[in-house]
């Protein structure tokens, strides 16, 4: 599933990150890359933008971008 | 550890080894000069504070990433010889997404001065991971290099050990642990770094797909003057990106890179995704077993506070109430200590009155120096406690978590939360902010944030609006104290930028720069609490600028006003008024008070304001006012200064009244006597404070910034127009409602 359909607070792995424009190759730089873990930890007030855990660190991402990410429930 | 080439992989150090501008032997007759030495690393892992700690410079550090965004030098004295450190912004990668990053990319490539001779690569030991993918392509530029393992402190509370001598071991290189906000524990570095400089690059290559490697040895065959490999693959990484330009601007060929592109693409392999992937799967191979994870079970303490900070309803709450609460600080914490200092230089006004013989030495140590950049330093309370919350709120990590709430309302205006960040700091500062805006990766979003970053109120408004509040908004208080009519007004008047700037933004992204909206990528740093020294740091350097600039604009141009109404003071006014005063039968004092107001319409500035004063008549305003805000326009706070002094001058010595903002209270109309400040007087010249471009450097950075003569000078025609229409406009509407 789109990573912006995820439900929130599960561990999820990212299966495939599509499109490569200058933002996603950016997002794999830090990490958002097949095989590595997210987390959604919560939406923002007005539903977006999400806070998710990357590995160690946490980032926020609007939920178009994160629709370019495919992750499937560990 | 070197991962060895294996199956489909080769390494990409296949082209010419050791170019001749990057090998060891470039860095060695250097050595007797200062050699310079790039601190490199992510954003927000410590390299201001690692810069600071080495250096004992005072650099600005916050937690939250894009503090830093130019360059800056700072010597360390090693054993035996000068060492230069560079701090540089950070960034995730060396294909730049934004200005910032691309100063980084520049000096570690050689495109701009000056150039490194080693490296000071700093990681973040709470997340090697994603630290070590930069370091791997930093690693590939062909200079010597020491890794600083930062925030070992922070590590070890969340439950990481990082095994540095292992760490070491695989890399080839030194580690050395460090805490970069413990100065003591830094100095093991400085006799690693001297022993670097004298050492050869790390040998360290990540294997490539096969594919890739060849492309890229293609591409540095073919460059006419020597290519690293490193760079090459940067080129193929990243199309019609930073390196690309780069490299066409030294003589690459096209027609290569399209050939080695193509064949890329023949391969089925998209080179940016290829070297992401390859890299990770090396850092994977580094890292095993160097990182012990024993994160305790639950939720991270830092989750915790996000769990309430950035909820739906307390969250919006909490930034309500602490917008507010700042307001409240600002406006009333520091109200005693400003009425002290205030009352304190009105006192040593009269007694040096009463010590220097009447003419122009007194009236220029009186009316001039003190009564005007006295009234001037009288805010320096004020400007501290703003900095001190600002530099709080930056240093606990809540800007970043405030970014992330109001991204969503941003997004209409073609902006996104990364633009929230210098526009809060724009509160401060208009010139840091507007530079931080580098930050901002897409181009017509990092434009609007610049210009519309000057209507937010500045630190040098602040003092205008509390002067003008404090002498003329009544004193109501509602639920015992906490609610307060002046701190409104002041919130009022911060919101007059805010709420200018909104249609402003949705013009320039309907016309200048329309196109997509733009991504928001931030990433939340952990909650910590805000270091003592770095508040004081950052009131420290701002309180010291403050004064500097009352000691020099300020005092310059105050001293100018001075002179023009200080001067001719011709005998002719003094006979005519001694005519006058057989007739009307004035008393001693009110001929002297006459006196004084007639020497004043009569100097050069009393012409001058005449001259203008068809211009601001619209506006309620009469001619002392124009002066004073025609003389802000060097620097705003230079009005409070100008005020003092006109006020002053045209009242006779001991009539004077002690404090600026009863001096306020007392000037009157000229002809009819009534005061001048009204409340819609005030109002009208606090809105023009708050929307007009009074501010020499804020120009020439938004110059700089947006490499054009045409962004300033629109700025300064539109921001002070708007400024002149919209304090009309208030003027005119307070007094039909007779306020
Ligand atoms: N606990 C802890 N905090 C640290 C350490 N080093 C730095 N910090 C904090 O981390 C935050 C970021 O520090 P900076 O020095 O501004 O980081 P930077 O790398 O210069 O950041 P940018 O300029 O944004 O790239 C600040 O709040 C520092 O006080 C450390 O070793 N331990
Ligand atoms: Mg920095």
């Amino acid at each position: 599933m789109p990573l912006d359909t995820a439900p929130v607070r599960k561990m999820l792995r990212i299966t495939g990150v599509s499109a490569s424009d200058p933002l996603t190759y950016r997002l794999m730089e830090m990490g958002l890359i097949e095989g590595r873990q997210v987390q959604v930890l919560r939406r923002a007030p007005w539903g977006d933008p999400m806070h998710l855990r990357v590995g160690d660190y946490e980032l926020s991402l609007r939920a178009t971008e994160a629709a370019l990410i495919d992750v499937a429930a560990e | 550890m070197h991962p060895s080439a294996s199956g489909s992989t080769t390494n990409i150090s296949a082209g010419p080894a050791a170019t001749p501008e990057h090998g060891p032997n470039a860095a060695a007759p250097a050595s007797s000069e200062s050699a310079a030495i790039a601190l490199v690393g992510n954003p927000n892992v410590g390299k201001t504070a690692l810069f600071n700690a080495l250096t004992g410079y005072r650099r600005h550090v916050a937690n939250y990433p894009g503090v830093s965004v130019d360059l800056a030098r700072g010597p360390v004295r090693g054993a035996s010889r000068t060492l230069e450190v560079l701090d540089l912004p950070g960034t995730y990668s060396l294909t730049p997404a934004s200005p910032d990053e691309a100063i980084v990319c520049d000096v570690l490539c050689g495109h701009a001065p000056p150039r490194p001779a080693a490296i000071l690569a700093i990681v973040d030991a709470t997340n090697l991971p994603r630290n070590l993918y930069l370091l791997s392509q930093v690693l590939e530029v062909g200079l010597p290099a020491v890794i600083a393992l930062n925030m070992i402190d922070a590590a070890r509370a969340r439950g990481i050990e990082v095994d540095a001598r292992l760490l070491a071991e695989r890399l080839g290189l030194p580690v050395v642990p460090v805490i970069a906000t413990q100065p003591e524990t830094v100095a093991p570095l400085v006799p690693v770094l001297e022993s670097a400089l004298r050492a050869a690059p790390p040998a360290t290559r990540v294997p490539l797909p096969d594919a890739l490697a060849r492309a890229t040895s293609a591409l540095v065959a073919s460059a006419p003057a020597p290519l690293q490999p490193a760079k090459a693959l940067r080129v193929l990484a990243d199309p019609d990106g930073h390196s690309e330009k780069q490299f066409f601007k030294l003589g690459g060929d096209r027609c290569v890179l399209a050939e080695a592109r193509e064949a890329l693409r023949a391969a089925g392999i998209d080179p940016g995704p290829a070297e992401v992937r390859a890299r990770y799967a090396w850092i994977d191979r580094i890292l095993d077993g160097v990182v012990i994870r024993n994160l305790p079970p639950g939720d991270t303490w830092s989750d915790r506070i996000d769990r309430l900070l950035t909820h739906r309803v307390a969250g919006v709450a909490a930034l309500a109430a602490l917008l507010y609460a700042a307001f409240y600080t600002i406006y009333a914490g520091a109200q005693p200590l400003m009425d002290a200092i205030d009352g304190g230089v009105g006192w040593l006004g009269l007694r040096i009155g009463e010590l220097l013989p009447a003419g122009a030495l007194r009236s220029l140590v009186a009316e001039g120096v003190l009564g005007g950049v006295g009234g001037v330093l009288a805010f320096l309370p004020q400007i501290l406690t703003l900095f001190a919350l600002i530099a709080i709120l930056e240093d606990c990590g809540y800007m970043a978590r405030a970014a992330f709430m109001v991204d969503r309302l941003m997004r209409p205006l073609g902006l996104s939360g990364r633009a929230f960040i210098p526009l809060l700091s724009s509160f401060a500062c208009a010139v840091p902010a507007i530079m931080g805006a580098r930050a901002i990766g897409d181009r017509r979003e990092r434009f609007i944030t610049i210009l519309i970053a000057p209507f937010m109120s500045c630190s040098a408004r602040l003092p205008v609006y509390t002067l003008l509040i404090g002498a003329l908004v009544p004193a109501h208080a509602w639920l015992g104290g906490w609610v307060r009519l002046d701190a409104l007004v002041m919130l009022g008047m911060y919101l007059v930028g805010v709420v200018f700037a909104i249609p402003i933004a949705l013009l320039l992204r309907k016309t200048a720069f329309a196109g997509p909206s733009t991504g928001f990528v931030l990433e939340l740093p952990g909650y910590k609490w805000p270091r003592l020294r770095t508040v004081l740091q950052r009131m420290y350097l701002a309180g010291w600028s403050f004064v500097v600039r009352a000691g020099t604009v300020i005092l310059a141009v105050n001293i100018v006003v001075w002179a023009l109404g200080y001067f001719p003071r011709s005998a002719d006014a003094r006979a005519a008024l001694e005519q006058q005063q057989q007739a009307a039968g004035w008393d001693d004092a009110s001929f002297e008070s006459q006196l004084a107001g007639a020497y004043l319409r009569e100097s050069y500035l009393g012409r001058l304001g005449r001259v203008i004063e068809p211009a601001i008549e619209p506006l309620g305003w009469d001619w002392r006012i124009g002066i004073g805000v025609l003389s802000s326009f060097p620097a705003r706070e230079v009005v409070i200064a100008t005020l003092g002094t006109i006020s002053n001058l045209g009242e006779e010595t001991d009539a004077r009244s002690p404090s600026l903002r009863s001096a306020i209270q007392a000037m009157t109309w000229e002809d009819t006597g009534k005061p001048l400040f009204t409340l819609p007087v005030a109002l009208s010249l606090m809105v023009f404070f708050a929307l007009c471009a009074q501010c020499v450097s804020t120009l020439v950075v938004i110059g700089r910034e947006t490499h054009s003569w045409m962004w300033p000078c629109a700025s300064f025609v539109g921001m002070t127009t708007l400024a002149y229409l919209v304090a009309w406009g208030t003027s005119a509407a307070g007094r039909a409602l007779g306020l």
